[in-house]
């Protein structure tokens, strides 16, 4: 029987010649991702139980983001407590104030995901690197702990389900749409403990950023992590972005692998997708949802904050003005300067957009952006629970940032297609 | 006595559990001041030392902040009994120490307030006020090892 992709990179890093799902293994870990809300809590046992050490200072890679910028005095405790542990060891890849940014944006950007590897992190969308043919999940303070000292974890092999995206994405509908129309479909839990494996050839006609922000949300389906192969779009974007080590390995899914089960998706009919408070899954076309007014539109987050996501809004926001309160927050400094040298800032700011500075601030609630009892953000954010931007009476309604910038233009939940 | 706080829901995530607007601490005692905060304001009120909670499909998913675990355990809650369990939840939960029961009736057999006594070993749930009892699937070896060491860095430095 052959090996699913997951499998295999799991199996290497395990030491074994194969896996299979169900099985525990030790696997070693190459990269660790840490940030400022679950790295203090895990120094902190690490001091506490003497184990204060780090298996690798150039494995482990440090951004504060989430409440960055420090937004109070608790905050600002934490980023010290990162900072000088990060000073102590050492720490190679350290992204302080002016560097940090949204880790899921920013580790691949800098250039530390490559295929084949093992990544983890402390943050449940840790999933969104497996866009690099890479295995990568979140965790928490005390797996963090764990991996920081030892460089290995334990690890249930999980099985995969497929998620074969057949056709071509219409104008005016995006990789968000797609992963949306998933969760709609399978929910919440649909690939617990899973792996969620995407093939098929609409992947073809999307960019290595589209691709993450798929896998991105695959823990909004509870999936263990999400994966694409590798392809000549990995490759490309792998040139432009690695700069120490170059080398990796390739890993694919035999033809014979097993899985849980294959689901089938026609993106060609897949129209722009708006997630209705307060589950991911609460996806439904455009058209079902068009006219709800809204208080506040958000475009950045590790989802969706990239530049092409960027691109996307100014292009539609050209000329136009918005109607609501609409924050723009590049997740890195490098996309912020991006923006700023091709001049999306100037079509922003005529538009009546805040930009930010790189942080996660608003997407879980945090500053930058809150919302009051009863306001309605459109977001292209990843997750729309009970008070996650603000209020537990706010309501976030998830979306692309096509239909983000639309419905700010209006007002109201807008077709995004209508204006591209 | 351990009183049953039952929420008949599925898919109770991270940030109704603790709020993200409290994670800019990691002291327990404050976390647990806002443990389930955004889904039932009194449960901080009503809750004592060594009561538990009983919930639907899927708890605990969304993000991996081990805060959520804290803020239970903080609370003085003894087990969660849930159909299922998110992830990274379960994962945090045994690498804290702290036990999870993976039930399918006890939604059914445990009504809010019931009081109930359980055994690990044996795996069964005592619902005292029915007279009831539910069997459970104990956790897998390797966990209940983590959990007996005290967690899993426990684990480790007796490993080392
Ligand atoms: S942008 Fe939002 S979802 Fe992404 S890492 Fe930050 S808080 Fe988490």
């Amino acid at each position: 029987m052959g090996m699913t992709i997951t499998e295999k990179i799991l199996a290497k890093a395990a030491g074994r010649e194969s896996v299979k799902a169900g099985e525990l293994v030790d696997a070693d870990i190459d990269v660790v991702m840490c940030h400022d809300v679950t790295t203090p809590p895990a120094i902190s046992m690490l001091v506490e139980k003497r184990i204060d050490k780090v298996f690798d200072r150039e494995k482990i890679i440090v951004t504060p983001d989430h409440f960055q910028p420090a937004k109070d005095i608790k905050s600002a405790e934490l980023h010290k407590r990162l900072d000088e542990w990060a000073k102590r060891h050492e720490i190679k890849y350290y992204y302080k104030l002016g560097r940090a940014g949204v880790c899921h944006a920013l580790l691949p950007e800098q250039g530390h995901i490559r295929p084949g590897e093992v990544i983890v992190g402390g943050d449940s969308h840790t999933c969104t690197y497996g866009a690099f043919a890479a295995f990568s999940t979140g965790i928490g303070s005390t797996d963090l702990a764990a991996a920081i000292a030892t460089g290995k974890l334990w690890f249930k092999i999980p099985a995969s389900i497929k998620l074969v995206l057949n056709g071509s994405l219409g104008p005016g509908v995006y990789s968000k749409d797609v992963i949306l129309a998933i969760i709609a479909r399978i929910g919440t839990d649909g690939a617990l403990y899973q792996a969620m494996e995407f093939v098929g050839p609409a992947l073809g006609e999307m960019s290595a950023e589209a691709r993450m922000t798929m896998t991105n949300m695959t823990i909004e389906a509870g999936a263990k992590n999400g994966i694409i192969g590798f392809d000549d779009v990995t490759k490309q974007y792998l040139d432009e972005h690695l700069t120490d080590k170059k080398d990796y390995t390739v890993y694919k899914s035999d033809s014979d692998a097993e899985y849980a089960a294959v689901e089938q998706f026609d993106c060609s009919a897949i129209e722009p997708m708006v997630a209705l408070p307060h589950l991911p899954s609460g996806g439904v076309p455009i058209s079902e949802c068009a006219g709800k007014e809204m208080d506040q539109a958000y475009i950045g987050s590790c989802t969706n904050g990239r530049i092409e996501d960027l691109r996307i809004a100014a292009k539609i926001l050209e000329g136009k003005e918005v109607a609501i309160r609409t924050l723009i927050v590049p997740a890195t400094p490098t996309i912020w300067k991006q923006a700023k040298d091709e001049s999306l800032f100037d079509i922003f700011y005529a538009a009546g957009c805040v930009i930010a500075a790189p942080t996660c601030g608003a997407c879980l609630g945090g500053f930058m952006g809150v919302l009051a009892a009863g306001e309605k953000c459109i977001s292209t954010t990843n997750r729309n629970f009970v008070g996650r931007m603000g209020h537990p009476k706010s309501e976030v309604y998830l979306a692309s940032p096509a239909t983000a910038t639309a419905s700010a233009i209006e007002g109201k939940l807008t077709d995004p297609r209508k204006y591209v | 006595m351990a009183k049953a706080h039952v929420y008949n829901r599925d898919h109770i995530n991270t940030d109704e559990i603790i709020p993200a607007r409290y994670l800019n601490t990691d002291d327990e005692a404050e976390l647990a001041r806002h443990c389930l905060e955004d889904l039932d304001k009194d449960f901080i009120s009503k809750v004592s030392e060594g009561d538990v909670i009983v919930a639907g499909e899927d708890f605990g998913c969304g993000s991996s902040r081990e805060h959520a675990v804290w803020a239970i355990r903080g609370a003085k809650v003894q087990t969660v009994i849930a159909k299922s369990f998110a992830r990274i939840f379960y994962r945090n939960a045994i690498n804290c120490g702290f036990y999870l029961i993976e039930s399918a009736e006890a939604l059914e057999k445990i009504k809010d307030g019931d009081e109930v006594e359980i055994n690990y070993k044996a795996g069964v749930i005592r619902n005292k006020t029915t007279g009831i009892d539910i069997n459970f699937k104990a956790l897998p070896d390797f966990a209940l090892e983590i959990i007996e060491d005290g967690g899993l860095l426990e684990h480790i430095v007796k490993g080392m």
